[in-house]
């Protein structure tokens, strides 16, 4: 590699840079400020930090290669990107409020947030296995501490750990998955295995080892039947851990899944589809079936995304681009309407009791604060699919690109999961609006207000500006092909 | 001025319907009448300008385009000549005095307003009907009506049997609409259009030419059949009748107008005497260019008319309620009107319905007259006596009656309304060459004979013999109020006059001049001319009958009031068969209405209960909170058991890829 290329890979990995070199420097603010306002000075500039960056990638568009191959810098990324920053960005800022009432106050938490928002824009970015797998560890060790942050806490300890071992079988099965991809292919770099695989009769161990490797991207997505954690995890974190998991992972996650299948196993299409139409219809089931069971309205939050995650890979497996901007689209707007949620969840206090995460506790949430209620009741539709709410365009676009690459049950089964999974949506609201109220919460954080607000506009205008970024996202999924 | 009188009771409808809570219950009775008297008094000079002026005023006001599809090109239009002149007057007429006459009939009713815009809706869609352009405009109105008569038979609405009769008379005017529509696709497979003016324009086309043989293409397959022109109209026609109908209770489609009755008495005269139960007669008449050419179809026409005046009657003989003895004499003359359409007697037709207008809707409302002295008693058996305690009533039921029975001495111009709209129909079926005409003339005499008992009983028993009803009902008996007692005083004067006025014009020396083309005739076909030279007997056979029928009834109910009785008793049968309709209701019931709620019950219970909810959703929601349990259980919080689901999990997937990579 020469100087001139390095020079070159660094100007188009400077995001990742800004973050590498920003979180050392907050750490070390960290330490050395004062112990009672390290957190919100670190927090402070962690948010800055971010919103520099996100703006960076919005006024500098520099694409292109990196790294001999192993990194890009595309449309597709930029989008999962700018999705993934917003994520981090919002977690981080709903959880001032929060560190400030329930005595959360590390400034580590930050800058961990920080080192795996970086890890996921690495994975965003990996066109290869080794540099795919790098991104991928950076993450999973910053997220594993993260779920464990809360260290005098049992539960979340107990999460944290939980995580762990079963994120390190994962990435165990993962790495298993890798090295039999290399050793039937001879070559990591993911345009090197497509290449290799042109033309070619695929042998057994490659499909071991494609089956390996999506076991370790399914984990990270929380698809069934690797979705054990994601209920204990959830519930077991503080809560704008939880937000953060739900929110950013996901989108870095699901982006590297899409750029794994279509770029190094684009010719063996046929072979990757069936196992994400197996974890997108296993997902979709057990998410719409196993959230009515949940008291804790953040266990079901948990399944509420491992379903949303199955109709994403709907599209997923139709393998065409409008499938794939299906899988953009629908990430968007799972994004806003899960930070929306959260921001009520954190914001469902007490003045005696705290925070409460039982769905029963919503009681009279209308006669008590209506207005928020009627902004909650509007996320609760949208998260049940229900026109002409954005949650209603994330799956007909997705349903859309599957039947017309001719997946009609797929399609039909995910419109029967959705009817399914709206009992629980139904149910909150009608907790909120019909049942006897309970006292009063305290009032909602302006921070809190605010995503709430915003995430309340994008989904019921999503029906007006949806298409501008409906055509953004077609940009994005036709970079893969 | 069209435009005024069609649209200002949807105006007052409209008012009176939306806001009548607003400007209360005596604003919307008197902006609702007030409307109508303007709207009346504009017909009469629709009338004389259209009607009875020499020059021809008749004319297509164009109000506004409505559909257009492909050839289907349907105006909102009126279409006024003499027909529709006739019908204007008819229908505003009565719906005026009935608006009025209600002011004082339903003042104890706390729903006025809704009944005021009941009323002018129905007088709109009433209007469309007659003024409309084409057949869709008709249907609309016919419709229109329909809804009305619903929501009116229906007006009481915590009354059951109300809720029920308005069901009846709706679902039964299904089994008729359907035929009209279907009709109506049959008229524009024929002629390509649903306008008057292109119909009729072609029907001509329908005759083979003069000398030539008659073609046998299709054009036209009905149930199977393939029909040439001539089979095609037929059918056409008889499908239209069988809409005509429904709307007029005709024979087997009659069984909806007695139970209508459950409705305010002011309704059963604007819409169950009066207006509605005339569009079917209006409809052959204004089909007559078509209907004309169907000897076929007008033999079914009068077969069904001359069956249902014969058979009404036969069931008004024996009926206790006041109301519905009245119902069943309407049927009967409707009856007498279909036969004249048939026979090609088109104005006698029309004739008849413009004087039964009067001295029908006279006698329902000096019926709802007596009911609002008696305390809403309809028992004839429980009034009697009432003559000197309600004299102007009485007067008025008595002219009613003498217009009804055709009272007149034939040969001379001394008669009522009905001597000469009545008497015409049957010497006309003396006359006609119609091959059911004789049939209807032996039917049609028979129910003139029924007609008079009848009608006679219902006076006799009412004002005559010795009061029934109980001390307390006697001691409340009271005459109207003169807003109910004018209307009658009107009606009266038209039961009376209208006859010996009009029957020059509608059907005799002036009927050219007079309808101006509005009814179509074969050139063949000159009974308006014929039906003057018939033998002496048939002359007078109404008349005469007409007296036995009095005769009778005086002394059943008046020289020996035991009689009665004694005959029922005597012959038990036949009184219970015409007492109970001729069983017709338990016919249908036992057809129709049985057989529906079966089938009704077992899809509901086993198909949509059973199957449908058993299996779908209950089932899976059943299912779905059993799942959710285990799904619940499976998550158990032991990490061994996680990574066994996953370990599992990764073989599943090896083994699918596998399997799914052999093909």
């Amino acid at each position: 590699m020469t100087v001139v290329e390095l020079t070159q890979s660094l100007n188009i990995a400077a995001p990742e840079l800004a973050l590498a070199v920003g979180s050392m420097v907050l750490l070390m603010i960290g330490v050395f400020a004062p112990k009672d306002s390290a957190n919100s000075t670190v927090t402070g500039l962690a948010v800055a930090l971010l919103i520099g960056v996100l703006g960076w990638m919005v006024f500098f568009d520099e694409q292109g290669t990196a790294f001999g191959g192993a990194f890009v810098q595309d449309a597709f990324a930029y989008f999962f990107k700018i999705l993934t920053l917003v994520g981090s960005i919002v977690a981080l800022v709903m959880s001032v409020g929060f560190a400030r009432e329930e005595k959360f106050d590390r400034f580590e938490f930050p800058i961990l947030i920080i080192l795996a928002t970086l890890g996921m824009m690495l994975m965003i970015s990996a066109t290869s296995l080794l540099s795919l797998y790098m991104a991928l560890e950076l993450q999973s060790l910053a997220l594993y501490v993260i779920a464990a942050i809360n260290r005098d806490s049992a539960r979340s300890t107990e999460a944290g750990l939980k995580y762990f071992v079963l994120g390190a079988l994962s990435s165990g099965m993962m790495l298993y998955g890798i090295s039999l991809v290399y050793g039937f292919t001879g070559h990591v770099g993911f345009t090197e295995i497509a290449a290799a695989l042109t033309g070619q009769e695929r042998s057994v161990g490659l499909l071991f080892g494609l089956a390996f490797l999506l076991t370790g991207l399914a984990f990270k997505i929380s698809a069934v039947p690797f979705h054990m954690w994601t209920p204990d995890v959830y519930e077991g974190a503080p809560t704008p851990v939880t937000a953060f998991f739900a929110a950013a992972p996901k989108m870095a996650a699901m982006a590297m899944l899409v750029r794994v299948v279509t770029d190094a196993f684009g010719t063996v299409t046929g072979d990757w589809q069936q196992i994400i139409i197996f974890i997108s219809i296993a997902s979709m089931a057990l998410g719409a079936v196993a959230a009515i069971g949940q008291n804790n309205i953040k266990r079901l939050m948990a399944y509420s995304s491992i379903g949303h995650m199955g109709y994403a890979l709907v599209g997923l497996a139709a393998g065409t681009v409008a499938g794939v901007q299906g899988v953009l689209v629908y990430m968007a707007i799972y994004l806003a309407m899960t930070l929306g949620t959260f921001a009520f969840i954190l914001a469902m206090r007490r003045k005696d009791e705290g925070n409460v995460e039982s769905i029963n506790d919503l009681a009279g949430y209308a006669q008590n604060n209506p207005l928020q209620a009627t902004v909650l009741t509007i996320l609760m539709f949208s998260l049940a699919g229900i026109p002409p709410l954005a949650g209603f365009w994330g799956k007909w676009y997705v349903f859309l690109a599957a039947v017309e690459a001719g997946l009609y049950p797929l399609a039909i089964i995910g419109v029967v999961a959705s009817v399914v999974g709206a009992f629980y949506y139904l149910r909150i609201i009608k907790i909120m609006w019909f049942d006897e109220p309970e006292s009063k919460f305290v009032s909602a954080a302006g921070e809190l207000r605010l995503v709430m607000g915003l995430s309340g506009i994008f989904v019921v205008g999503f029906i007006v500006f949806g298409g501008p970024i409906a055509a953004y996202a077609e940009n994005a999924a036709k970079a893969l092909f | 001025m069209y435009h005024a009188i069609v649209f200002l009771p949807l105006l007052g409808a409209i008012v009176a319907g939306f806001g009548g809570r607003a400007i209360g219950a005596k604003a919307s009775e008197y902006i609702t009448s007030g409307f109508m008297v303007i709207a009346a008094i504009l017909s009469w000079v629709a009338f004389l300008t259209v009607a009875m002026a020499h020059d021809d005023h008749s004319a297509t006001v164009q109000v506004m385009r409505w559909i257009q599809v492909g050839s289907l090109d349907v105006n909102w239009a009126f279409r006024i000549d003499t027909l529709t002149a006739v019908m204007l007057v008819v229908v505003n007429t009565v719906s005026t005095l009935v608006h009025i006459y209600s002011i004082g009939y339903m003042h104890h009713d706390p729903h006025r307003p809704r009944f005021f815009a009941y009323l002018s809706l129905f007088t709109f869609a009433m209007l469309m009907l007659v003024t409309s352009d084409n057949l869709v405009q008709m249907f609309f109105g016919w419709e229109g009506v329909g809804l009305a008569s619903y929501l009116l038979i229906g007006f009481w609405y915590k009354k059951p049997s109300a809720n029920s009769a308005a069901m009846k008379a709706f679902i039964v005017n299904r089994v008729g609409d359907f035929g009209f529509a279907l009709g109506i696709f049959g008229v524009f497979v024929l002629f390509g259009s649903v306008n008057f003016d292109t119909i009729f324009a072609n029907a001509a086309t329908y005759l083979p030419a003069e000398g030539a043989e008659a073609s046998t293409d299709t054009v036209l397959t009905f149930l199977g059949y393939s029909l040439d022109k001539s089979h095609a109209l037929t059918v056409v026609c008889l499908l239209l009748f069988m809409g005509a109908m429904g709307k007029s209770a005709q024979f087997l489609l009659h069984t909806w107008l007695p139970d209508a009755m459950e409705g305010p008495t002011p309704v059963s005269a604007l819409i169950h005497a009066a207006t509605m139960v005339t569009a079917g007669v209006f409809l052959v008449a204004r089909m007559s260019p078509i209907f004309e050419l169907s000897q076929t179809a007008l033999t079914v026409v009068v077969i069904i008319g001359a069956t249902t005046a014969f058979f009404a009657a036969t069931v008004g003989l024996v009926q206790n309620d006041i109301k519905r003895v009245i119902a069943y004499s309407t049927c009967s003359q409707l009856g007498y009107m279909f036969v004249a359409l048939g026979i090609g007697a088109y104005g006698a037709a029309v004739f008849h319905l413009f004087t039964h207008a009067f001295f029908k809707a006279l006698l329902f409302l000096g019926a709802g007259s007596v009911i609002h002295a008696v305390s809403d008693e309809q028992d004839m058996r429980r009034m009697g006596g009432l003559r000197k305690l309600i004299p102007t009533t009485y007067w008025m039921m008595i002219i009613g009656t003498v217009a009804l029975t055709g009272v007149g001495i034939p040969g001379t111009l001394i008669g009522t309304a009905g001597f000469f709209s009545k008497d015409a129909i049957i010497e006309s079926a003396f006359v006609a060459q119609n091959s059911a005409a004789g049939y209807a003339f032996v039917m049609l005499v028979v129910a003139a004979l029924f007609t008079s008992f009848y009608s006679w009983r219902l006076i006799f028993m009412t004002f005559h013999g010795k009061p029934r009803a109980t001390a307390d009902v006697m001691h409340h008996v009271h005459d109207s109020p003169p807003v109910m007692l004018v209307p009658l005083f009107i009606l009266a004067v038209g039961a009376i006059l209208a006859g010996v006025v009009f029957h020059g014009y509608f059907f005799g020396h002036h009927y050219d001049e007079f309808w101006k083309g509005a009814l179509f005739t074969l050139p063949d076909n000159n009974i308006v001319d014929e039906f003057h030279n018939v033998p002496f007997l048939v002359k007078w056979s109404a008349t005469i009958v007409m007296l036995l029928g009095l005769l009778g009834a005086w002394y059943m109910y008046i020289r020996s009031p035991q009689t009665p009785a004694s005959l029922a008793a005597q012959h038990n049968g036949l009184y219970k068969f015409l007492l109970n309709k001729w069983y017709f209701d338990e016919l249908y019931d036992f057809l129709f209405v049985r057989p529906a709620k079966r089938l009704g019950s077992f899809l509901w219970k086993r198909g949509d209960g059973w199957l449908i909810d058993g299996f779908g959703p209950n089932n899976i929601a059943a299912r779905v909170s059993g799942l959710a349990q285990r799904a619940v259980k499976v998550q158990t919080g032991f990490l061994y058991h996680y990574a066994f689901a996953m370990l599992i999990g990764v073989a599943a997937l090896v083994t699918w890829i596998m399997l799914g990579g052999i093909h």
